[in-house]
């Protein structure tokens, strides 16, 4: 039948872009047990790479901050986007709009500009206040800490490019919710706090879930920004890489990507099969 | 969805958790991350180059000392002077070389080294020390020294390189890699065409810079580098590089059929000093990381491991035997003379004096020019 | 209560003003300066030499978004096409990639596109070198791939496909299919129902994917430092070496990046004014 066969192309279609998708990723995995140090030449099945992996201190830390900064930023961006969300929603279409567009300018900036941006900015305001300090510490032996790029910078850059993700998120829900469930909650003796916390909220969580899985993802993801803004002692894991790539490439990438991978993946299948499973309860009900 | 945000994050916190842990059993490790204002705990922040040091040196100072050392690389001395003018950085040590520290002195980024802190500092040969760079050595500690030279791979290429044309020759495309930094990219060709290397005529330098320009238009070069030249040429990718002695000899051990040569126009010879910036918070940790670091026993170890010649004359002299103990076969006398250069061939070398203003701006700009 | 909720919004205009608004003035401050802090011109004028930079970043990234384009509308069509369990594994396969560091996967690719690397390797086993020249009479041990602009494009299709795919692929899911039906039932085949129902209708998960595909591509310095092996200097490559790199010059780095903010301004405002709405689709 015609359409089984093109049923079959596009089959065949996807699958070849899936394997073009995947091959690199397969081969950085396959050759993370190599037993030599290319990633060319198969010298044979070893765990090496992976014990070496865990001894690498610089690697470790990358991870270690790459995580941590995903995750607090995520947090943060998560709450404070709502909330934002909320207060735009509620605004005049006079404010909204400006204050939209300036709210989408990170996301539709190349993170070049953002990162280049913010570093000069941090690096300005760090240059008065070191500057400051200095000045305290001479005149009135006073002192104070003095700033740098860091950690902080790192995670208030992060801070910054995620929110507007999760606004994006949280908006189209809020203009979907009906607002007639909150003037009929008032109606049955709530207070506007306890409906908005118990009427609003759950109607746009998916908005806010949704929202917090795409910061965690450009958190995760993102090189550029964190390449300005996280000065010389901190790094991410792509920060590393970027610099292993400079130097001799060691298998340990390797490993640490096989293990992102696999991580990744296993979540991804379990929480299908559980979404699966709980659409063949709903059907069964 | 909700699933999956809850899953994502119990994964990522145990997997935080665990390295977290992990790394609590490690002394030297601690919130490296939160290094964005002073810590009460001693700490020394160091700047070097890639595969310049030997790594149980850093655990070594740790556990002698208490001290932790945060040790971070940059590429060159152009992309570290970047670095610290942008600001951001906060390095209490850093290793440039000889040009890039007579910069940093006339800009008054360093600051003046108490020397009884370094006893180690006498073991130092003499001919390393007051170096133009330097001339009353108030700044600096020499780290390494060495020579720029032709790298190639014997098997690749026919005949016996001996001028730096080879790095030009249409011959060769597609086969040289070019060095990623303006002054020895520049620096190769003013030797080429038998000028300083330390010239300011403008017309030379821009001579230079055609000649560097019709390569890279002829395709000559497969890529610019820097230190990923090793797996360049280790993996036989490229036929030929220019790059440092102590490099040639680590890539040596990976691939045997690599030769090094210093042209016969005559080559460069750099010094690598260590330094403390002005602003830095850790003086006293920086002199003791200084200390330790010039002294013979470390010399030695970090001569084995990098490749590069020590400043020690001490080490210099140990060297031999020590190589003959490590490794039960006495050290080979052509590479003992590629890694501490004879005075012949330092004689055939200039050393980078630091440019005027002017001329580091002309060299900046035909750089970026090179790059399009 | 609208008017109490809107103060919601407050504490994060105060953070605009100071990570979004001021950051960018503080970019076109340092763009039009010098380093002795004089106001100038320069920068700007000193541009066109870089010109051929601007070319080259556009060109590649142009083809990029295309071949994106060209790949990921037919896959997106013929997922959406599929059976609900077939597309939410597939969904699911698109973004793992993305999931996997950008700057693993660019790296992925350096040791495939080597000279002695796996593909040169593969070829040479099954003797295409060898038919090649015995073909044309040449005389190639391999193909250069890493160091031209070709690797370069190939990364950038690589990291940023999936963002292509996302959109258009939510669009197309979400269209009405009542629409197809009715255009069936008016007598249109296959063709015609793809050329005036579906594929206008999808033009705003076009427009969204191209967004997210061209302008990283334009503006990256991963890829084409990575891929390019250096000789493939892009408008990142430029600005970066500007701020971090070997050439210290923050004025003149600024100045390429305002300029690069605002041919992609230009270019967003004209794509948003054939496109719908004022929020570009969100992948999910």
């Amino acid at each position: 039948m015609k359409t089984s066969r093109i049923r079959l192309g596009s089959r065949l279609f996807m699958g070849l872009v899936f394997l073009f998708l995947y091959a690199p990723i397969l081969l950085l995995i396959i050759f993370s047990f190599n037993a030599g140090n290319s990633n060319v030449v198969w010298k044979g099945f070893s765990l090496h790479w992976y014990t070496q992996l865990f001894q690498d201190r610089i690697v470790m830390g990358s991870v270690y901050t790459t995580l941590l900064v995903s995750l607090l930023a995520t947090v943060i961006a998560t709450a404070a986007g709502t909330f934002a969300a909320i207060g735009f929603y509620a605004m005049k279409r006079r404010w909204r709009t400006p204050l939209m567009t300036i709210n989408n300018i990170p996301m539709m900036n190349a993170d070049i500009v953002t990162g280049v941006s913010l570093c000069l900015f941090f690096v300005a305001t760090f240059a008065g206040w070191n500057g400051l300090v200095t000045w305290l510490e001479t005149s009135y032996r006073l002192t104070a800490p003095r700033l740098y790029l860091g950690f902080g910078t790192l995670l208030l850059a992060h801070v910054s490019f995620n929110i507007p993700y999760v606004i994006l998120n949280v908006m189209p829900k809020l203009r979907q919710m009906d607002k007639n469930l909150l003037d009929a909650a008032q109606d049955l003796g709530c207070t506007w706090m306890q409906a908005f916390w118990k009427v609003a909220i759950p109607e746009i969580k998916p908005g806010i879930v949704s929202g917090a899985l795409i910061a965690f993802t450009m958190s995760v993801d993102d090189f550029v920004i964190s390449y300005f803004t996280a000065g010389s002692a901190t790094s991410t894991l792509a920060m590393s890489i970027y610099s292993m790539t400079k130097k001799r490439v060691s298998p340990e990438i390797n490993a640490i990507s096989t293990l992102l991978f696999g991580a990744v993946l296993v979540l991804l299948v379990l929480v299908n099969v559980m979404e699966a499973r709980g659409e063949q309860a709903k059907k069964r009900r | 969805m909700k699933k999956m945000l809850a899953l994502a994050l119990a994964c990522a916190l145990t997997v935080g958790g665990m390295t977290g842990c992990a790394m609590k059993d490690d002394p030297a490790v601690s919130g490296s991350g939160s290094a964005d204002t002073q810590t009460s705990g001693r700490v020394v922040n160091v700047c070097s180059w890639g595969e310049y040091i030997d790594t149980d040196l850093i655990s070594q100072f740790e556990t002698q000392t208490g001290i932790k050392v945060n040790y971070q690389t940059a590429e060159s001395n152009e992309a570290l002077y970047s670095v610290l003018k942008n600001g951001g950085a906060n390095y209490d040590v850093i290793v440039p070389s000889d040009y890039m520290i007579s910069q940093l002195i006339e800009e008054d980024m360093l600051a003046e080294l108490d020397y009884d802190n370094i006893p180690n500092f006498a073991k130092i040969g003499d001919r390393f020390k007051n170096l133009s760079y330097d001339p009353e050595n108030k700044y600096t500690v020499p780290y390494s020294w060495g020579t720029l030279g032709i790298i190639y791979n014997a098997s690749m290429v026919d005949e016996e390189i001996t001028s730096w044309n080879a790095m030009f020759d249409p011959k060769y495309a597609g086969e040289v890699l070019l060095i990623n930094n303006s002054r020895d990219a520049l620096g190769i060709a003013l030797m080429s065409l038998g000028y300083s290397v330390n010239t300011t005529d403008e017309g030379q330098i821009q001579e230079a810079f055609q000649k560097l320009a019709d390569a890279t238009g002829a395709g000559v070069y497969q890529a610019k580098v820097m230190d990923e030249v090793f797996q360049k040429m280790e993996g036989g990718n490229a036929a030929m590089a220019a790059y440092y002695a102590g490099d040639y000899l680590t890539m040596l051990e990976n691939n045997e059929d690599l030769r090094y040569v210093i042209p016969q126009e005559g080559s460069n010879w750099f010094v690598d000093a260590m330094c403390v910036l002005k602003d830095s918070q850790h003086k006293t940790e920086a002199e003791e990381w200084i200390n330790f670091i010039c002294s013979t026993e470390a010399s030695l170890a970090n001569m084995d491991y990098i490749g590069y010649a020590s400043p020690n004359e001490e080490a210099l002299d140990q060297y031999p035997a020590y190589y003959e103990e490590q490794y039960g076969e006495p050290l080979d006398q052509e590479q003992y003379e590629i890694m501490a250069a004879p005075q012949s061939i330092l004689d055939r070398c200039e050393s980078y004096l630091v440019l005027p203003a002017e001329t580091r701006t002309l060299y900046n700009d035909l750089w970026i020019q090179l790059g399009i | 209560m609208k008017n109490k909720l809107s103060l919601f919004a407050v504490p994060y205009v105060i953070w605009m003003a100071l990570l979004v608004v001021a950051p960018i003035v503080m970019v076109v401050i340092y763009a039009f300066s010098t380093a002795g802090g004089g106001f100038t011109l320069d920068n700007f004028t000193r541009m066109g030499i870089y010109a051929s930079i601007f070319t080259r970043s556009f060109k590649l990234a142009l083809i990029a978004t295309a071949v994106c384009l060209l790949i990921g509308y037919p896959v997106a069509y013929a997922m959406a096409k599929e059976g609900p369990g077939f597309r939410r594994v597939a969904s699911v396969l698109i973004m793992l990639p993305m999931w996997v560091n950008f700057l693993l996967r660019t790296y992925a690719w350096m040791s495939i596109l080597e000279k002695n690397g796996l593909l040169n390797q593969f070829f040479s086993a099954i003797g295409l070198f060898d038919l090649i020249n015995s073909l044309f009479g040449t005389n190639i041990q391999y193909f250069k791939m890493i160091g031209t602009p070709g690797a370069v494009v190939l990364g950038m299709v690589y990291n940023y496909l999936p963002f292509m795919i996302l959109p258009i692929y939510s669009v197309i899911i979400k269209l009405d299919h009542s629409l197809v039906e009715a255009a069936r039932d008016l007598g249109a085949n296959s063709t015609q129902v793809f050329e005036k129902v579906i594929f206008p209708l999808s033009l705003p998960g076009i427009l969204s994917g191209v967004t997210m595909v061209f302008v990283p591509s334009v503006s990256t310095f991963a890829i084409s430092r990575l891929l390019g092996g250096g000789t493939q200097m892009m408008l990142g490559d430029l600005i970066e070496q500007q701020f971090l790199g070997g050439a210290y010059n923050p004025h003149l780095g600024s100045a390429i990046a305002l300029v690069m903010m605002v041919i992609v301004v230009v270019c967003m405002w004209l794509m948003n004014h054939f496109g719908e709405g004022e929020e570009q689709a969100v992948m999910l």
